[in-house]
């Protein structure tokens, strides 16, 4: 919200802040200021000039040859706006004058005429958007006046950042009540330039429910939840044109821009009280009828922006007796806009509920100053007083006579709100006993009244402006705390009670993880869970991007593009985990199904570089470790991890994959090489290695766990180096080998595998480590050599598997 | 000089001489070589000197003897030092296996860490933990009433929009903030409520330098009878003086959230004293949301709002780490580069 403070402080006229401590009031309100702007900054040296003669420039089309008078001689300029006309005043940058923008003029030849100087257009002077021609100014000058003086250009302007519940504020008159503090007088409208309504004179309105009969127009109000309440005023015989230059920069202060003075007397009106209004050309207006209703499907509007825009029966219209002639609260026709052709206008102030205001303007994807301060609420009773203000401005800045009677149709009066306030519930809430004087200190300056009571409840009445945001009790706790000033509340910590709700048990088994994953070198990432077509079931109706138009059904896509954003900065030992959310589609109206899953992608070197030992690559051996180290700390039955082939899946490379099946079989992770087509890699990349895994919806107990006793004899070890055909897996192998090792046999592990010379192609030798043991006594070599030689029968009958050596 | 005098001056420039050769010795067999040198029975040097013994005085004889046996003992013993050193450091070399430069580099292993995010989401769970609080979760596809209206905040109030809200075919949302939880909690427990719940969040935002559609948030709700303003502005000095130190002032700011009344932006300024020894101070930094639970929330939970009252707040653990770590593109967060997420390994 822009505020001019010259604009505040003809509000308050006692108000003698400095801009810093308007700033500082403001923000200490929850109002922050963004921005301030020294409207006059730059433009010291330009000055007001009138153009005395206007020829065209002999050598160019499109420039013109002017005749300056800028207070001491006349000067030649070339200037190529198409708007010059003689006898114009125009902002004028002198020869060796500076504009805003950082320009300096000089003495210059255009097409072999010399031109002293130039004449200016809004935007080179930094006062709007208009370039497309000279800023033309409107009233009594003298040439060679200072610019900034000739116009009240000696502004500040702030930026000020309104939350939503304070409509209120979005108004000059708003803002300077919320300024004021004591000593600083009281806001009142000042007197309109140009008015000459005499002192105490009254205007006669015609009232009416939801239909009100003027002399030549009637108002019907179809739909008073949307529409309340309609005031209409004619204003006959207005000469529509340029408005003073005072009133031109009030708009501009606030960063409007001037049409001509019947809009700009709306639009003044807007920024002053907050109440949005819209002037109507007369004889535009067929039947005499203004009926404010739903849009009928299929009609159109041609809007002031100069689109035609389709209508729907959730809008509501401002119609005359046949079409629509704006669109309720939020833009007007192009139609019955007010030119300068126009002689009778009428104009209207209403009020529009905000709901439906807010769906309109969501529709139409049009936000106006109107529907800007309509969906948030205008003062419901500041309708007269802001109609016959700006009626009188009309008047004042374009002439012509209001008509009597004006017309007022309330289809739904409003009922000033009543809080009640206990102060015991202001202590309850703050934490601080507030006496009640000082609670009506600190509420009767905003506006609220006190008048009556109910034991120790007070009855608080609630000015019209802020009839929408305070409605309960809380809402005036919250004005006694934030009136007072958030700084003096004391912030000692009291004891309090322990709650009941438990941690869930799902955070320390992912801290867990956390800890684990890292400890064993890998680096966390976070994506977020937007995934293109293709690779999510879950849509986004509204997405930023095609690449955001799913939810994710994997974390593995997104972790694949972050090691082709490393590979493509040469960072070649990848090694991501990220645990987050993925989701399913839910059932038809229920949401989504949402899991936690873990991922982990690799690629690049084993260990990092080392003079001592090789570059080894990482392998299935490293994933399959981590699959099995993770499904230990997840599953409390352990796991299990086998080979595994996926039809459904086309993520890794066929018969490359492992998969942790738990207890009752089902999968719950895989890991294995990613297929070169799911990842975009360079040439010289190697393997990429993934793992996915599901986490537990409820995480097992940790359950009590109780120490083995140690043994109490040695054991012995005895290694076979077994002849495996590439038929037969070493898994079924060594349980052969632990089914008929006897009970002394504890385990049995590989610790070598050899192909090549002396082992018969499509073999390998595989050395395993024969551990036995028994718990109550020491074994002898008989006994044991009788197990060996067991084993090695049975892996060589059963199995064909022979033993070298032997 | 005495005969006796010019024996022991021998004695002693024999056994600095011998002294330096067992220190010069870096094999055994060179060890050896000086025991025989000097301790030879028949013809060790001191043996020798010790055959001139005759021709001095008897009452000589016993200082030039007492003498000779402790430059004797005095060699054994250095001898003996020397060889236990020698064969240790032949062990060593052993266990170097035969490289003994050790300026070689170490061998490393790949530093593993937490995200940073995920840093900074533990760091404020271990300070909120011990203030009493636990940790909560909920789904982050959610229902407009969850994300909105059980919120106190109308699908037709502007201040649904200010959170720009990314909706799911079908109605329902990514919730816009971690505040569904508040109600999800409410629903679920009966007071005292004193719960943190951290989540991803999301927006219907275009990455930038300060945005992205989607970033962590964590959320913190006390519910209880007797709970005030004033609780919330101790329990959040408290945390703030725990995570940036002891001299940290906090700033409460009148601010609007349709769920709390009153709301409030939270800053805080760090004081702290630099390693010049001078106090210093940040500006203040805007860091997060709180208020006092509205009581139409508590209401639409089925919790007695005239009986109890609560406090919320909310804050965003990426921007802090971006505050913390002094990242000016939330970026880096989501771009996962190796160098960067190295920076914040255990080491």
């Amino acid at each position: 919200m822009n505020i001019s403070l010259r604009w505040l402080k003809d509000l308050a006229p006692e108000l003698g802040a400095t801009p810093e401590e308007i700033a500082e009031r403001l923000t200490h309100r929850g109002f922050p200021v963004e921005g301030r702007e020294d409207l006059a900054a730059g433009l010291g040296e330009i000055q007001v000039a009138r153009v005395t003669g206007v020829r065209p420039h002999p050598d160019a089309d499109r420039l013109t040859l002017c005749q300056v008078d800028s207070g001491g001689e006349t000067l030649q300029v070339v200037c190529g706006a198409p708007n010059v006309r003689e006898g114009g005043w125009y902002p004028f940058a002198p020869v060796g004058s500076t504009l805003p923008g950082g320009m300096k003029i000089r003495k210059a030849k255009l097409r072999g005429e010399p031109s002293h100087g130039m004449l200016c257009s809004e935007k080179e002077l930094g006062l709007g958007s208009g370039a497309d021609g000279l800023m033309t100014l409107e009233g009594d000058f003298a040439a060679g006046d200072p610019l900034v003086e000739a116009l009240g250009l000696s502004d500040i302007r702030l930026d000020v950042e309104v939350t939503s519940n304070r409509p209120d504020l979005l108004s000059h008159q708003g803002m300077a009540r919320e300024v004021l503090r004591e000593g600083d007088g009281e806001v009142r409208l000042p007197g309109l330039p140009g008015d000459a309504t005499p002192e105490g004179s009254v205007m006669e309105w015609r009232e009416g429910e939801a239909a009100v009969e003027g002399p030549h127009l009637s108002i019907r109000i179809e739909d008073p939840d949307r529409c309340p309440r309609y005031l209409g005023i004619v204003i006959r015989g207005v000469e529509v044109g340029p408005s003073p230059a005072w009133l031109q920069a009030r708009l501009r202060a606030v960063g409007a821009r001037p049409v001509n003075n019947v809009v700009d007397a709306t639009n003044y009106i807007l920024h002053e009280v907050g109440q949005p209004l819209h002037a109507f050309d007369l004889d535009r207006i067929g039947g005499g009828a203004v009926v404010v209703r739903k849009a009928r499907e299929g009609e159109e509007l041609r809007t002031l922006d100069g689109v035609d825009r389709g209508l729907t029966p959730e809008m509501l219209a401002i119609c005359d007796a046949e079409r629509p002639m704006a669109v309720a609260g939020v833009l007007g026709g192009a139609e019955s806009e007010v030119t300068e052709e126009t002689r009778d206008i009428l104009l209207e102030c209403a009020l529009f509920t905000p709901g439906p205001i807010r769906a309109t303007r969501k529709a139409l994807a049009l936000s106006t100053d109107a529907s800007y301060r309509f969906e948030r609420g205008v003062d419901p009773e500041g309708l007269r007083a802001a109609a016959e203000r700006c009626a009188r401005l009309i008047v004042a800045v374009a002439g012509g006579e209001v008509e009597a009677p004006l017309l007022d149709a309330t289809a739904r009066p409003h009922t000033p709100v009543r809080v009640t306030l206990r102060p015991a519930r202001v202590e309850a809430v703050l934490g601080v006993h507030f006496t009640e004087e000082t609670i009506r200190e600190l509420l009767e300056p905003l506006g609220f009244t006190f008048d009556g009571r109910d034991g120790e409840a007070l009855s608080v009445g609630v000015p019209g402006w802020r009839s929408w945001d305070v409605t309960r009790e809380v809402d005036l706790v919250e004005e006694i705390a934030r009136t007072w000033g958030f700084d003096h509340f004391p912030d000692t910590l009291n004891p309090y009670r322990p709650g009941t709700v438990p941690d869930d048990p799902r955070f320390a088994l992912e801290d867990e993880l956390r800890s684990r994953l890292s400890a064993w070198g890998l680096l966390e990432a976070q994506t977020p869970a937007f995934a293109p077509e293709g690779e999510g079931e879950v849509e986004v109706s509204n997405p930023v991007s095609a690449e955001e138009r799913y939810l994710r059904r994997s974390l593995v896509p997104a972790l694949l593009r972050r090691v082709e954003y490393n590979l493509a900065r040469r960072n070649r030992d990848i090694r991501l985990y990220e645990i987050g959310t993925v989701f399913t589609a839910g059932e038809k109206g229920a949401l989504p199904g949402e899991a936690t899953r873990l991922a982990v992608v690799l690629h690049g070197r084993r260990l990092p570089e080392h003079w001592s030992t090789d570059d080894s690559a990482v392998d299935l051996w490293e994933v399959k470790g981590l699959l099995e180290s993770l499904g230990a700390s997840i599953l409390s039955g352990g796991g299990q991890v086998v080979p595994h082939e996926d039809e459904e899946s086309d993520l890794y490379l066929p018969g490359t994959t492992v998969a942790l099946h738990e207890a009752g079989g089902e999968v719950v992770g895989t890991a294995g090489a990613v297929h070169p087509d799911r990842v975009d890699l360079p040439p010289w990349a190697g393997t990429v290695w993934a793992l996915d895994l599901a986490l537990p919806e409820a995480p097992a107990q940790v359950e009590d766990f109780r120490v083995r006793p140690l043994p109490t004899h040695p054991g012995t070890e005895r290694d076979l180096a077994l002849v495996i055909s590439d038929d037969r897996t070493v898994e079924e192998v060594l349980g052969l080998v632990r089914e008929r090792g006897g009970e002394i046999l504890a385990e049995a592990s590989i610790f070598d595998l050899y192909r090549g010379r002396g082992i018969p192609e499509g073999h390998r030798s595989v050395a395993v480590r024969l551990h036995f043991r028994a718990e109550d006594r020491t074994l002898t070599d008989a006994e044991v050599d009788g197990w060996v030689d067991a084993v090695a029968g049975a892996l060589k009958e059963e199995m064909g598997v022979g033993i070298r050596g032997r | 000089m005495s005969s006796e005098q010019s024996l022991v001056d021998k004695l002693k420039a024999l056994e600095a001489e011998a002294l330096d050769r067992v220190n010069e010795a870096t094999e055994p067999e060179a060890l050896e070589a000086v025991r025989v040198t000097f301790l030879g029975r028949k013809d060790g040097r001191i043996s020798s000197i010790l055959r001139h013994l005759g021709g001095l005085d008897p009452e000589e004889r016993p200082r030039v003897g007492a003498e000779a046996n402790r430059v004797k003992a005095r060699l054994q013993e250095a001898i003996e030092g020397r060889g236990t050193t020698l064969a240790a450091s032949d062990a060593g070399r052993d266990a170097l296996g035969g490289e003994e430069d050790r300026t070689l580099p170490a061998r490393p292993r790949w530093p593993g860490g937490r995200h940073p995010v995920t840093q900074v989401i533990d760091e404020l769970w271990e300070i909120f933990r011990g203030l009493g609080f636990t940790r909560v979760r909920g789904p982050e596809a959610e229902t407009e009433w969850y994300n909105f209206e059980a919120l106190n905040t109308p699908l037709d109030h502007p201040a649904a929009d200010e959170q720009d809200t990314l909706y799911l075919t079908g109605g329902h949302l990514l919730r816009s903030h971690t505040s569904p939880v508040q109600v999800r909690t409410l629903e679920a427990y009966d007071p005292p409520i004193r719960v943190l719940a951290p989540g991803m969040v999301y927006r219907r935002d275009t990455y930038d330098a300060t945005h992205a559609p989607a970033f962590a948030q964590l959320e913190g709700l006390v519910v209880d009878e007797g709970v005030t303003f004033v609780d919330l502005k101790a329990t959040l000095a408290e945390f703030a003086r725990r995570y940036w130190g002891p001299g940290t002032r906090i700033r409460f700011r009148p601010s609007f959230f349709p769920f709390t009344e009153p709301s409030a932006e939270v800053d805080v300024k760090r004081v702290f004293t630099n390693e010049a020894g001078q106090e210093e101070e940040t500006d203040w930094l805007e860091i997060m949301g709180a208020g006092m639970v509205d009581p139409a929330v508590l209401d639409a939970a089925g919790i007695d709002s005239e009986r109890y009252t609560g406090f919320a707040f909310g804050m965003g653990p990426g921007r802090i780490g971006m505050l913390k770590y002094g990242i000016s593109d939330i970026r880096a967060f989501f771009e996962n580069d190796i160098r960067f997420l190295e920076q914040f390994a255990d080491r």
